[in-house]
């Protein structure tokens, strides 16, 4: 005999045998299959939709901007500034920009809005949507407005009527739908107005302080993007203005939408992992069936590694096809994404199919299903051939070969995590996190067991009792359950519970005397007509708050400048660009907690150095420490201020919050306007001072917080859609699982069974007793999932946001009840089988 | 004469907490070529752990097996796969056939693993052989009792093996069925030389062997030979 003892099959054997005996074995891997197809189809919907957005901004990018580049600025362009413009041929168009109130004559209604001074030929690609549809054309040339299709439903304005803009009064021509670079939620708290930009002057709002922007499109086709902001970024910065390029507003939108797009890849990753674990359950079941055959195929001559690779070539062909299925239902399920997302997108979705998405799910299909199938598949190197003679029982795995799975799914999460969120801190946490809410619900289900064990109810009823002892009895499938029904709950009541916590961010406390309307731009000499209006009506000023403009000069004496230019400076840009809104007052207010230094109450008018406070992250971003030097531009007068004290400003309240505080005495005599905030009880309050001030102060702004209210809770319940969406994959994975679970076990409970009735127990015992079982199961994950997911919302609302919130009865009314319930359901469905068939029957099928 | 197989003293013991227990003890004996064997004795007297043995399923504590010339103590879990293909056959009480593969993809398997060209072929003469020439495309579980075991006995032979291992082959059949069955298994082994290993408690079915080991309590009773059948 020769020393080279081996068989002569070849890889196409293993194939052939992996096929006939998947052939008999399809139904027995149903379970498996659908965990790979929901969870890849979960995962690529989400994937395949993010790369879908990402092509459609970059297909719209220039009717997203409307021109292929402009130049925008906070001031009308200086004489230098102008000639940049002059040098690049001019603007094709021009744009005028501002919020204000709108008073509509027919009803006297009132609405503040973002107004657009708009001339002729904007835009170049895109177009302005209105109804009727040529108002878009004409609007320059009959001198009237296009206004916010829902305000003027809102408001009951048809086209005809006619609406009132500071001093010029307008015929509303249609209604506007859709128009470039407008942004979905800004335009829900002041919706656009659109008239011609030679009407913009009779307004009478341009003055002195107001917020307005000047836009200059330029409608150059076949411009070098790159080359032009290289040429003039620089030379724009020093005169105050930017130049904006549709690839750059494109790049911004998409960057916007990728943060979402990440959120919801780690949602549909969770559903993925949770099909993992689908996978590792539905393939225990299946080989632990296999073991027999594989002793047999080696008693017949096949080696441990032919044994192992039949399987494996099986498991690996099922995640291939399991792959593509889940591409392509995910592709079809990312076509409901834009009804779901619907005016949260920014550019109308064409669906498109992405190569690397479809590769990356089913190079996913196949590696989770082999990753997770590892484990159980490895036992079938281990098994004897002498199982076939007799059963043995064996320690099948070796403890080495547990830990190096177990790392490689680690690694697994933790690339596939850093693949999807491209930070490795953020992966390793979202590892962690992972980590620590597997480790608790596997550790409640543990301590759960061992609890009945040691204080078990001995004087309960038998049934009860049986109940009981089933959940802790050998190959028991506690963990895994309470793990499926865990993770799926935790998921959609953390969506709920964070939900709540960004409500409460936003929220106003209806008790406290917490302002919910915001005068804006109020002229210095109307502050004290104002007051008196608002007291006339019963309404209390609440804080009246003056604001100074001002632009960073100097820090420690060298210019804004010499910074600019200095590539080595550590000065964050926005502190040398921005026009900073600065107010004076003697005290903190509740948003802010003195850091260092002292804050200074009041100064002399002549002093020379002004001690100024500023916000903790100013001072990041400006390098400045106390005792530093910096000079403001108050509108062309220098003043010099020293870094008194450092404030940490809680800048997530609903309040107004400053990063500079100048004490009193200095900034009294600069120009300024204010701001005005009172507390008004209901609409009806609200939308008479509304009026009573547009129509006295036609420059006044008022912004209803309780408006905005709205609006982020709409927003909020947008986005919940799409993430309970996901979350419903997890949960129907989380059902296959159970379903998994609930097969393992079948036949050990169909044997108790029979023979508890063999023994005179009834039918209704029998039910009573998986029932009881599944419901203790139902009840303790289910619950489990949602404690874990509002103690760490608790966590998180105390730690990050620093607030309270009053958790949503949502979970604990809906989510516990239907949960247990969804188990219960499918645990007893099982038994349905036991009950009807007689004792004898089943001891003669399961001999 | 030849010997297919040589056994000397083996013994194997099976450790369960801190005890031991030997389950064979000092069992010498050999096999010559074209012989039929039969192990007797009564339920745990180790029977099973020695046709195990013997065929290579498992390896003793000490001692020697040697199969067709070749010692197999030192042959690794896949050698002795490779040999128990090449050289063995076997039949089991409770049939053993795969229950995913159809009865003449059962049969296949010993060729297959070889390499050999016309598997299918060859499997659906022996299943013709065993008269169940129509049942080849039937699983297991279509199959009774008695054609399971004659499906196993076609596979068994399928390989044209120098030694058959046979456990209890009648042991979940009816007498009626079991007597086919015996039959069956004695004339192919007949008309293909094989030398046949018979694991039985059964005084009847031993007695058609020509020799007979009786083991009681891990340890070799007597041996029976005799020159004919």
């Amino acid at each position: 005999m020769s020393k080279n003892l081996k068989n002569s099959a070849g890889i196409s054997w293993l194939f052939k045998m992996a096929w006939r005996d998947f052939k008999a074995s399809a139904g027995k891997l149903s379970l498996f299959m659908l965990s790979i197809v929901l969870g890849i189809a979960a995962i690529v919907s989400i994937q395949s939709f993010g790369e879908t957005l990402k092509t459609n901004i970059a297909l719209q990018s220039k009717s997203l901007m409307g021109a292929d580049f402009k130049i925008d600025s906070d001031n009308e362009l200086t004489q230098d500034a102008q000639q940049i413009v002059d040098s690049l041929g001019g603007a094709d168009a021009r744009e005028i920009a501002f919020s204000s109130m709108a008073l509509f004559t027919k009803n006297q209604a009132t609405k503040l809005m973002q107004v657009r001074g708009i001339s002729n030929g904007f835009p170049f690609y895109g177009k302005i949507e209105t109804t009727p549809a040529e108002a878009a054309t004409v609007f320059n040339v009959k001198k009237g407005a296009l206004v916010d299709a829902t305000v003027l439903l809102q408001l009951n304005i048809t086209p005809g009527d006619s609406i009132k803009i500071g001093a010029v009064t307008l015929p509303v021509l249609g209604a506007l739908n859709a128009l470039p670079g407008s942004n979905a939620v800004f335009s829900a708290i002041a919706p656009p107005v659109i008239i011609p930009y030679e009407a913009i002057e009779e307004t009478g709002l341009v003055q002195v302080g107001s917020r307005i922007k000047y836009e200059y499109y330029f409608n150059a086709p076949g411009t070098d993007l790159t080359k032009l902001e290289d040429a003039v970024s620089d030379r724009l910065d020093a005169v105050e203005a930017d130049l904006d390029t549709h690839l750059a507003t494109s790049e911004r939108l998409g960057r916007r939408y990728e943060n979402f797009g990440k959120f919801l890849n780690l949602v549909g990753f969770i559903a993925l992992l949770l099909g993992c674990v689908g996978i590792a359950s539905a393939t225990t079941i299946y080989i632990r069936e296999k073991l027999k055959s594989v002793a047999i195929l080696k008693c017949l001559g096949a080696s441990n590694n032919q044994a192992f690779q039949i399987y494996l070539i099986q498991i690996g062909s099922l995640g291939f096809i399991g792959g593509i299925i889940g591409t392509i239902a995910g592709l079809i399920l990312q076509q409901l994404f834009p009804l779901l997302l619907k005016d949260l997108l920014p550019v109308d979705v064409t669906i498109t199919i992405s190569w690397t998405v479809v590769l990356m799910g089913i190079v996913t299909g196949i590696f989770m299903s082999v990753l997770f199938a590892l484990y159980p598949l490895l036992n079938t190197l281990k098994i004897s051939p002498l199982q076939a003679l007799r059963t043995i029982e064996s320690e099948l795995q070796s403890r080495r070969i547990a830990v190096a799975v177990t790392l490689a799914i680690l690694s697994f999460i933790f690339l596939y995590a850093f693949w999807l969120l491209q930070d490795y801190r953020y992966a390793l946490g979202f590892l962690a996190g992972i980590l620590v809410t597997f480790s608790i619900l596997a550790g409640i289900a543990r301590g759960f067991m061992r609890l009945i064990r040691h204080y078990f109810p001995s004087t309960w009823s038998f049934t009860s009792r049986q109940s009981l002892r089933n959940l802790f009895r050998p190959k028991n499938q506690t963990v895994v359950l309470i793990l499926a029904i865990g993770v799926g709950t935790f998921l959609i009541s953390t969506l709920y519970f964070t939900k709540d916590i960004l409500l409460s961010q936003a929220a106003l406390d209806g008790k406290t005397e917490n302002a919910n309307m915001i005068l804006l731009d109020v002229q210095k000499d109307e502050m004290q007509h104002i007051v008196a209006t608002l007291e006339e009506n019963n309404l209390n000023a609440l804080e009246q708050i003056p604001i100074v403009t001002m632009r960073v000069h100097s820090i420690n004496g060298r210019t804004n400048t010499d910074l600019k230019i200095d590539s080595t400076s550590q000065i964050n840009r926005w502190i040398l660009n921005h026009e900073f809104r600065t107010t004076y007052r003697d005290s903190l207010i509740a948003s802010e907690t003195l850091q260092a230094g002292s804050f200074t109450k009041s100064v002399e008018s002549n002093a020379v150095i002004v001690p100024i406070s500023v916000s903790d992250n100013f001072a990041t971003d400006a390098q400045v420490e106390l005792g530093d030097e910096v000079v403001f531009n108050v509108q062309g007068k220098l003043i010099t201020t020293q870094i008194g004290s450092i404030r940490l400003v809680d800048w997530s309240r609903m309040q107004l919050n400053f990063s500079i505080v100048f004490p009193k005495g200095v900034l009294e005599t600069a120009p300024q306007f204010g701001i005005v905030t009172t507390k008004v009880i209901d609409d009806q309050t609200s939308a008479d001072i509304q009026r009573i001030l547009v129509t006295q102060y036609p420059t006044l702004s008022i912004l209803d917080l309780r408006q905005v209210l709205t609006v982020i809770e709409k927003l909020l319940t947008k986005i919940s859609y799409i993430i309970n969406f996901m979350a419903f994959f997890s949960i129907l994975i989380g059902v296959i699982v159970l379903l998994g679970a609930v097969r393992t076990s079948k036949y050990q409970r169909i044997r108790e069974s029979v023979l508890l009735r063999t023994m005179g127990a009834k039918s209704k015992d029998i039910l009573k007793i998986q029932g009881l079982e599944y419901l203790y199961l139902g009840l303790l994950g289910a619950l489990s999932g949602i404690l874990l997911s509002l103690i760490g919302s608790l966590a998180l609302a105390y730690f990050v946001f620093e607030t309270t919130f009053i958790p949503s009865t949502i979970p604990f009314a809906v989510l516990l009840p239907g949960i247990t319930l969804l188990v219960l359901i499918i645990g007893l469905s099982n038994s349905r089988s036991v009950i009807k068939s007689t004792p004898l029957e089943v001891l003669r099928t399961t001999k | 004469m030849t010997s297919i197989l040589k056994i000397s003293n083996l013994e194997k013991t099976y450790t369960s907490g801190s005890k031991k227990l030997t389950v064979l003890e000092d069992i010498n004996f050999s096999i010559t070529k074209n012989e039929t064997f039969s192990i007797v004795g009564p339920s745990g007297s180790g029977k099973t752990t020695l046709l195990g043995i013997c065929a290579g399923l498992d390896k003793p504590d000490s001692g020697t097996v040697t199969l067709n010339g070749i010692v197999m103590n030192a042959l690794s879990e896949d050698e002795r796969a490779a040999l128990r293909n090449e050289h063995v056959g076997f039949v089991f009480q409770d049939f053993q056939l795969l229950a995913t593969l159809t009865a003449i993809e059962n049969i296949a398997i010993p060729l297959e693993l070889r390499g050999a060209k016309n598997a299918m072929d060859r499997a659906k003469g022996l299943l013709e052989k065993v008269g169940l020439g129509n049942r080849g495309n039937h699983y297991p579980s279509q199959l009774s009792g008695g054609e399971q075991q004659r499906v196993a006995l076609a596979r068994a032979f399928a390989n044209e093996p120098k030694i058959l291992f046979a456990d209890e082959p009648t042991g979940n059949l009816d007498a009626e069925t079991g007597e086919r069955v015996v039959e069956l298994l004695f004339e192919l082994n007949k008309e293909l030389g094989t030398t046949l290993v018979l694991v039985t408690h059964d005084m009847e079915l031993a007695k058609k062997t020509q020799n007979i080991l009786t083991i009681k309590g891990g340890k070799i009773a007597s041996l029976t030979r005799s020159t004919h059948v």
